[in-house]
């Protein structure tokens, strides 16, 4: 028997990032388990809150805005960390264990393009959570659009990339997926308590909101709130959050383990 | 022809364990090139040094003139690896893994045509946690193939598959080399590598004990002979280790298999009889590449 195999004709060649990219979120679309706590949770914390009608009035404490107008910016924080926090490190960590990673290394993809296409499927899932989310808001409860989109959107997208390059930094270094989960359940706590999950920022004392100006998420909700008021963030929080992704991608770039 | 692989003295150890103590071989183009040795010999160890993903301690390797571990990028896209044990995803389909996969390349191979081949086409929206055993090595050969490599490494290719699945399987490769792909096969399998490999390497405890064909190998035991029997009573092995004929007695369940020169049968046979011992069942062959894997390791193999 001769296996003769002729090349691939040049039209059904991809872009290898692109291709990475696109499995992976398929992959992520037929996990049903993933749906339901990274896109399903924020989305029914939206609900419950909008249903209950005391979140629902306006509260001088907040400037006139309501408890849900307050919630919409950590929620979509909060669906950003969920991902990458959680979801992310405990599936990359899984494909070590499993060999899938080992067997990516004998082809020419390498570790960049492998964090990349992480990178590019969590950030649309994320990217459409959080459209949901502003959605849902505005259309279910009558929560205005973030004032200044532009803004808001930088905001969002920046948070996602700053909070994946942590949970990608979690998969690369702490090894297995039981410890990369409890790493990221570790972590995930007190950076939604210093996004204002439990206590909003506003409320908080002096000395925990320096401290949450500082963290990834504290530094995304306050942009998002700014946003969502009609401010362009600060050069601060922005710098911030491009500071931990930068850092974190980069680290887990460089540790980055195939086994 | 030219050499397509050198491995010069390979030594690699984990903490204390040599794995790997001096290896050197030379792969010719265009031939299966068996690596032959029992559970721990260090074979895994020595190829995944070739396709770079360990470094050796010291020694010398070329793959095609490439450096395994500084080439990497040129390596990855000219030699076909197939692992010992890896997996992909359980929800990737059979043809997403191959399609995504031959994204990689810079020559990739028509992954429809590679399907077919393989006997995948069936298969092509099948995830792959729910593929047969079978079927997962089929599509782990496919994915080797798919940079249209000059090279394939092959771990443990069988292992784990029935018996049918297995002469597929070792039909698939025969046609793989004819279209001029130089293969690597590491096998605990005589069989196998008796079958498939136009020359063998035999490892045993990180070492090479000898380089040569199948035939070549099977004739190092003098031209001797493997007699089997079934011995009516149990009976000491030093009746018939201590013959000069002998070189091996083992026991598979209640079959005797000695192993000897030319006139071993006679000698056995005799010490037998003035010993009141019947041989059922008894069975004379020519020795095979199972002899000599036993003879110059000492260890029996796997295969049964």
């Amino acid at each position: 028997m001769s296996v003769a195999i002729a090349p691939l004709p040049a039209a059904e060649r991809g872009s290898a990032l692109g291709r990475l990219a696109l499995t992976e979120l398929k992959l992520f679309a037929r996990e049903r388990l993933r749906i339901v706590f990274g896109v399903g949770l924020p989305l029914l914390l939206v609900i419950i809150i909008g249903c209950i009608p005391f979140f629902n009035q306006p509260r001088a404490a907040y400037g006139g805005a309501t408890f849900l107008d307050v919630y919409v910016p950590i929620m979509v924080g909060f669906s950003a960390a969920l991902l990458s926090l959680t979801a992310l490190p405990m599936m990359l960590a899984g494909y070590r264990e499993r060999g899938v990673l080992r067997r990516l290394q004998t082809t020419p993809i390498g570790p960049s393009r492998v964090l990349a296409a992480q990178l590019l499927a969590n950030l649309a899932v994320v990217a459409g959570t959080s459209i949901a989310i502003v959605l849902l808001a505005r259309f279910g409860f009558g929560v205005a659009f973030p004032r200044q989109l532009a803004g808001f959107v930088i905001a969002a997208l920046l948070a996602a990339v700053a909070l994946m390059c942590v949970g990608l930094f979690i998969a690369a270094v702490v090894p297995g997926s039981r410890a990369a989960q409890a790493t990221g359940a570790l972590l995930f706590y007190p950076l939604m308590f210093f996004a204002g999950l439990w206590l909003p920022i506003a409320n908080m004392p002096a000395t925990l909101q320096h401290i949450s100006h500082a963290t990834p998420l504290g530094a995304a909700v306050q942009a998002l709130t700014d946003s969502a008021q009609g401010h362009w963030p600060t050069w601060l929080q922005l710098v911030t959050m491009a500071a931990y992704a930068v850092a974190f991608g980069l680290a887990a770039a460089r540790w980055f383990r195939w086994e | 022809m030219p050499a397509v692989i050198e491995v010069q003295n390979l030594r690699r150890s984990y903490g204390d364990t040599v794995a790997v103590d001096d290896v050197t071989f030379t792969v010719q183009e265009g031939e299966i090139f068996g690596i032959l040795g029992p559970n721990g010999a260090g074979k895994t160890t020595t190829v995944e040094c070739i396709e770079g993903l360990r470094a050796p301690d010291s020694g010398q390797i070329s793959v095609l003139g490439l450096d395994p571990r500084h080439d990497r990028p040129e390596l990855t896209q000219r030699l076909g690896v197939q692992l010992q044990d890896s997996q992909l995803p359980d929800q990737l389909r059979v043809a997403e893994a191959l399609r995504l996969n031959s994204a990689f390349y810079r020559n990739p191979a028509d992954w429809h045509a590679l399907m077919d081949t393989l006997g995948l086409t069936s298969k092509s929206k099948t995830p792959f946690g729910k593929l047969s055993g079978g079927q997962k090595q089929r599509l782990s050969i496919a994915l080797a193939l798919l940079g249209s490599p000059r090279v394939a490494v092959l771990d443990e290719l069988t292992t784990g598959l029935d018996p049918q699945a297995r002469r597929d399987t070792w039909e698939l490769i025969e046609g793989v080399r004819d279209r001029g792909v130089t293969i690597v096969l590491v096998t605990h399998f005589m069989e196998e590598a008796e079958r498939l490999c136009d020359r063998v390497a035999l490892i045993d405890a990180g070492r090479v004990v000898a380089i040569d064909t199948p035939a070549g190998l099977a004739g190092r035991v003098e031209a001797g002979q493997r007699i089997q029997f079934r011995p009516s009573v149990p009976f000491d092995d030093a009746l018939l280790t201590h013959l000069p004929e002998v070189t091996h007695v083992i026991h598979r369940g209640d079959v005797v298999v000695v192993t000897g020169n030319d006139n071993a049968l006679n000698a056995v046979t005799s010490v037998l009889a003035r010993n009141q011992i019947v041989a059922h069942q008894l069975r004379v062959d020519q020795a095979s590449l199972e002899d000599a894997f036993l003879a110059l390791t000492g260890k029996h193999s796997d295969s049964q």
